[in-house]
C-alpha cells in the first residue's frame, strides 16, 4: 500500500478546501450539524414525546426552591431520577419514567450515575422525618451509607423573596404558570410549609400538594424545601403502567 | 514543516522566519501544568471522600459541589490550556506566520483563565446549571463565549496569514474543536436568567429535549473538546517527535470528516432505555458503532507514523508517552462503541464502568497526549537543550502507567459487579441484593480507585518539578544532569 500517494482527483477536490480556511471552516460546520438537527428538532414535535400524562403540573412554589436546593449541591451526581423498563428497576424503584414526568423539569435531573439509589419515586416512601434524619447524617439512618451530609440546611432560612423571579423565569420557557399563580408565588410558598395556615388556594392551584410542616421544626429553611420536592418525587402522574397506553394518556 | 530552517539561498534572506509568538504558548503551558495538579488533587479528593464520607466539609466542600471541579479542572483547565496552547504554537509554525493582533492572544490566554476560576468559584458556591460538563452559569457562558470567539479568530486569522499553500492536518483537527465547541457551548447553554443581576438561568428547555440537548452537547465535548482538539496535538506533535511524516494523508482526510460529521449523532447512546424515543436510541447507537472506525483510522494513522522507530520507545519516554497515549485512544474507542450498544450499556449505565471508561480515555489518551507535547514543547519555547531531568520523566511516565491501570481496572471491577448484583434474582424470584448492598460491596475497589489516582497525580507532580527546574535552568546550561532517583 502507497502511504502517502493519493490520486490526483481526490488531492485536488480535498485541496478546494484545506486551501481555503474560510470555506474549510464552513464546511466543519455543515458536516457538523447534521446529526443535531436531525436527532434534536423533531423532539419537540413528536407525539411520544410532548404527550401529555394525567396528574401531571408545574412544582409548587416550595417544591421548586427545594429542586434549586437539589441542583446547587449536585444531588444528580449521585441520584439519577430516571427507571428503566426493567424487571428489577421497576420492582426495585417503581413504574419506569414517562416523558412526561419531567415535562416541567428545566433542567432535566435524570443523571447518568447511580452512586446512590434512583430517586425518580422516592416521594412518599420514607417519612419526613426519615429525610430528615438522613439529610442531617447519612450514617445515622443508613450506617453503611457514604452520602455526605447536609445537615446545614436545617439552619439556612429559605429565601422566600425569589420564589416569584423563579416563577417568572418558567414561564418564560414555557412552564404553564398563570397570574394567578405568580400572584400567590410568596403565599403559596409560606403556607404549604405552614400546617396552620390557610391551604385552599393551593390545593386548587396546585392539586396533589401536600402541605405540612417537612422538618418538623420551626422556621421556613432550606431543608423544609428540600424535603418536600423529595416527597412529590414521582407522584403527580395518574398511571397504570399495566395497562397500554392510550387509557391514561390524555 | 521545520519552517525556521534557514537556508543559505536568496528565498531565505527575502522571506527571513517570521518572528512566532511563543510568549503566550509558555503561558498556556505553565496554566495546564498548574490546572493538571488542581483538578487531579481535586479528583483524588473526591475520590477520598467516597472511601471516608467524613472527608465532605458542607456545605462548599461537599462530593456533589467539588465533582464539577474535578471534571471541569482537568478538562477544560488542564486539558483546555493544553489544546490552546500547543494549536497556538502548531498553527504558527505550519502556516509559517505569527498570530495576528497584538494582545488577542493575551486576552484569550488570561480571559481563559478566568472562565476557569469563575466556574469553579461558582461550583464551590453552589452555583451550576447542573449541566455535566456544562456546569457554569450564564454570565460565565456569555464570558467564555466572548473568549472563545477570539481565540476562533486568532487561529482562523492566522490560517489566512499563512505562507504555505495548505492547510496541515493537525490545523483542520484544531479548527474543528474551536468550531465545534462554539456550537454546542450556544446551543446547550441556551437559559433564561432569573434576572440581570441572578446568578442563577433556566434551562431553555425542558425534559426529553433537555436531555437530548445536553447529551448532545456531553458526548460531543468528548468528541470534540476530547478527541478532536487532541487529534490535533496528535497529528503535529507525535511527527516531529518520531521525526517522520504522517503516514497516509488519504486516510486523514477520510477519518477527519468521518469523524466530524458521526460524533455528532452518537449523543443518545447516553440516554438508552430512558424516555428518549427508541428510534433516536437506535440511530446513535448506529452511529456510535461507525465511530469505532474513524477513531480506529486516525489510532492506525499515528501508529504506523512512529513505524520503524519502535526501538525509540526504549530510550525515548516523550514518544512513549505519545505511543501509549494513541494505545489508550484505540483501546477507549473500541470500548467504547462496546458500551455504546443498548443491551450492554443496559449493564454498564449508571455504574463505575463508565468511570472506568473515561478515565482509560482521559488519563490514558488526553493525559498521556499532553504530557508527551508539554516535554517536547518545554525545552523549544524555553530555549533549553532538553528537560532537566531524565529520570523524573521515567518516573512520571511509570508512575503514571501505573495509576492508570489500578484506577481502570478497580472501576472496571466495581462497575460489572453493580451492574450484576442490581439485575440479581434469588431463585425464589426476589432481588437479591439491596442498594446499599451493591454500595458496600464497591468500597474496597473505591479505595483501589484512590491509590491509582494518587499514583498519577504524584507523576503529575514529577513533571510539575520537572518542568519548573528546566524553565529556571539558566539558558547556557550544559547537557542537563541525571537525577538520582528517589
Amino acid at each position: 500500500m502507497a502511504t502517502t500517494e493519493t490520486g490526483p482527483r481526490f488531492a485536488r477536490l480535498h485541496g478546494r478546501f484545506e486551501r481555503r480556511a474560510i470555506r474549510f471552516a464552513f464546511a466543519i460546520l455543515v458536516v457538523l450539524s447534521a446529526g443535531g438537527l436531525v436527532e434534536i428538532a423533531p423532539l419537540f414535535a413528536l407525539e411520544n414525546t410532548v404527550e401529555k400524562v394525567q396528574g401531571m403540573r408545574p412544582y409548587t412554589p416550595l417544591e421548586l426552591a427545594g429542586r434549586g436546593v437539589y441542583i446547587r449541591e449536585g444531588c444528580y451526581v449521585c441520584h439519577s431520577q430516571q427507571i428503566r423498563p426493567f424487571r428489577d428497576e421497576v420492582e426495585r424503584y417503581g413504574p419506569y419514567s414517562l416523558a412526561a414526568e419531567s415535562m416541567y423539569d428545566h433542567p432535566f435531573q435524570w443523571g447518568s450515575k447511580r452512586t446512590g439509589p434512583d430517586l425518580a419515586r422516592v416521594g412518599n416512601k420514607y417519612s419526613d422525618d426519615w429525610h430528615v434524619r438522613h439529610l442531617m447524617d447519612p450514617r445515622d439512618v443508613v450506617p453503611a451509607s457514604i452520602m455526605p451530609s447536609y445537615a446545614f440546611l436545617a439552619s439556612r432560612p429559605l429565601p422566600v423573596d425569589r420564589i416569584e423571579r423563579l416563577l417568572r423565569a418558567h414561564r418564560t420557557v414555557g412552564v404553564p404558570y398563570s397570574e394567578e399563580h405568580l400572584a400567590n408565588a410568596r403565599a403559596d410558598l409560606l403556607a404549604q410549609a405552614d400546617p396552620e395556615a390557610d391551604a385552599a388556594g393551593l390545593a386548587q392551584r396546585y392539586p396533589k400538594s401536600q402541605q405540612r410542616n417537612f422538618d418538623g421544626r420551626p422556621g421556613l429553611t432550606e431543608m423544609d424545601a428540600l424535603v418536600a420536592y423529595l416527597q412529590m418525587l414521582g407522584t403527580l402522574a395518574e398511571f397504570d403502567w399495566r395497562r397500554p397506553e392510550p387509557e391514561w394518556v390524555r | 514543516m521545520s519552517a525556521t530552517t534557514v537556508g543559505a539561498d536568496s528565498q531565505a534572506v527575502a522571506e527571513p522566519a517570521p518572528d512566532y509568538d511563543d510568549h503566550v504558548v509558555r503561558l498556556f503551558i505553565l496554566a495546564s501544568v498548574f490546572w493538571a495538579l488542581v483538578g487531579m488533587s481535586m479528583g483524588v479528593l473526591i475520590a477520598a471522600q467516597m472511601v471516608w464520607p467524613g472527608l465532605n466539609w458542607e456545605p462548599w466542600g461537599t462530593f456533589g459541589r467539588l465533582r464539577p471541579v474535578h471534571t471541569s479542572g482537568v478538562v477544560f483547565a488542564f486539558g483546555g490550556n493544553a489544546v490552546i496552547g500547543t494549536s497556538l504554537y502548531c498553527v504558527q509554525r505550519t502556516c509559517r506566520a505569527r498570530l495576528p493582533g497584538r494582545f488577542a492572544a493575551e486576552f484569550v490566554f488570561w480571559g481563559y483563565q478566568l472562565f476557569i476560576v469563575l466556574a469553579a468559584l461558582g461550583y464551590v458556591m453552589g452555583v451550576t446549571q447542573s449541566r455535566e460538563y456544562a456546569e457554569p452559569e450564564w454570565l460565565t457562558d456569555l464570558w467564555l463565549a466572548v473568549v472563545w470567539l477570539t481565540y476562533l479568530g486568532l487561529f482562523v486569522g492566522t490560517l489566512l496569514k499563512r505562507r504555505e499553500a495548505h492547510i496541515y492536518v493537525a490545523n483542520w483537527y484544531y479548527l474543528a474543536f474551536i468550531v465545534a465547541v462554539t456550537i454546542l457551548h450556544v446551543v446547550n447553554n441556551l437559559a433564561v436568567p432569573l434576572a440581570w443581576n441572578e446568578s442563577n438561568s433556566v434551562s431553555l428547555f425542558a425534559g426529553v429535549q433537555d436531555a437530548m440537548t445536553q447529551w448532545w452537547y456531553g458526548h460531543n465535548a468528548v468528541g470534540f473538546f476530547l478527541t478532536a482538539g487532541f487529534l490535533g496535538i496528535m497529528y503535529y506533535y507525535l511527527p516531529k517527535q518520531a521525526d517522520a511524516p504522517i503516514w497516509s494523508y488519504r486516510l486523514s482526510i477520510i477519518s477527519f470528516w468521518s469523524l466530524v460529521f458521526m460524533y455528532m449523532w452518537a449523543g443518545p447512546h447516553h440516554l438508552h432505555y430512558t424516555s428518549l424515543p427508541d428510534w433516536v436510541q437506535t440511530l446513535g447507537m448506529t452511529f456510535t458503532i461507525m465511530l469505532w472506525m474513524p477513531s480506529w483510522a486516525s489510532a492506525l494513522n499515528g501508529f504506523m507514523t512512529a513505524s520503524g522507530r519502535w526501538d525509540r520507545l526504549r530510550t525515548d519516554p516523550v514518544l512513549r508517552f505519545m505511543i501509549l497515549a494513541v494505545v489508550f485512544y484505540a483501546v477507549a474507542t473500541f470500548e467504547g462503541p462496546f458500551m455504546g450498544v443498548r443491551t450492554v450499556n443496559g449493564l454498564s449505565h449508571y455504574t463505575e464502568w463508565t468511570i472506568s471508561h473515561v478515565h482509560s480515555g482521559a488519563l490514558g489518551w488526553n493525559g498521556f497526549i499532553v504530557f508527551g507535547a508539554i516535554y517536547y514543547l518545554v525545552p523549544r519555547i524555553w530555549g533549553r537543550p532538553g528537560m532537566y531531568s531524565r529520570a523524573a520523566l521515567e518516573w512520571h511516565f511509570w508512575l503514571g502507567l501505573a495509576g492508570i491501570m489500578l484506577y481502570v481496572t478497580a472501576m472496571w471491577g466495581a462497575g460489572v459487579m453493580q451492574g450484576l448484583m442490581w439485575r440479581a434474582y434469588t431463585s425464589l424470584g426476589f432481588l437479591q441484593y439491596s442498594f446499599l448492598d451493591s454500595v458496600i460491596a464497591a468500597k474496597p475497589y473505591y479505595a483501589m480507585r484512590l491509590l491509582g489516582g494518587l499514583l498519577y497525580l504524584s507523576g503529575a507532580v514529577v513533571m510539575a518539578w520537572n518542568v519548573w527546574r528546566t524553565v529556571q535552568e539558566p539558558r547556557e546550561a550544559p547537557a542537563p544532569a541525571v537525577v538520582p532517583a528517589e
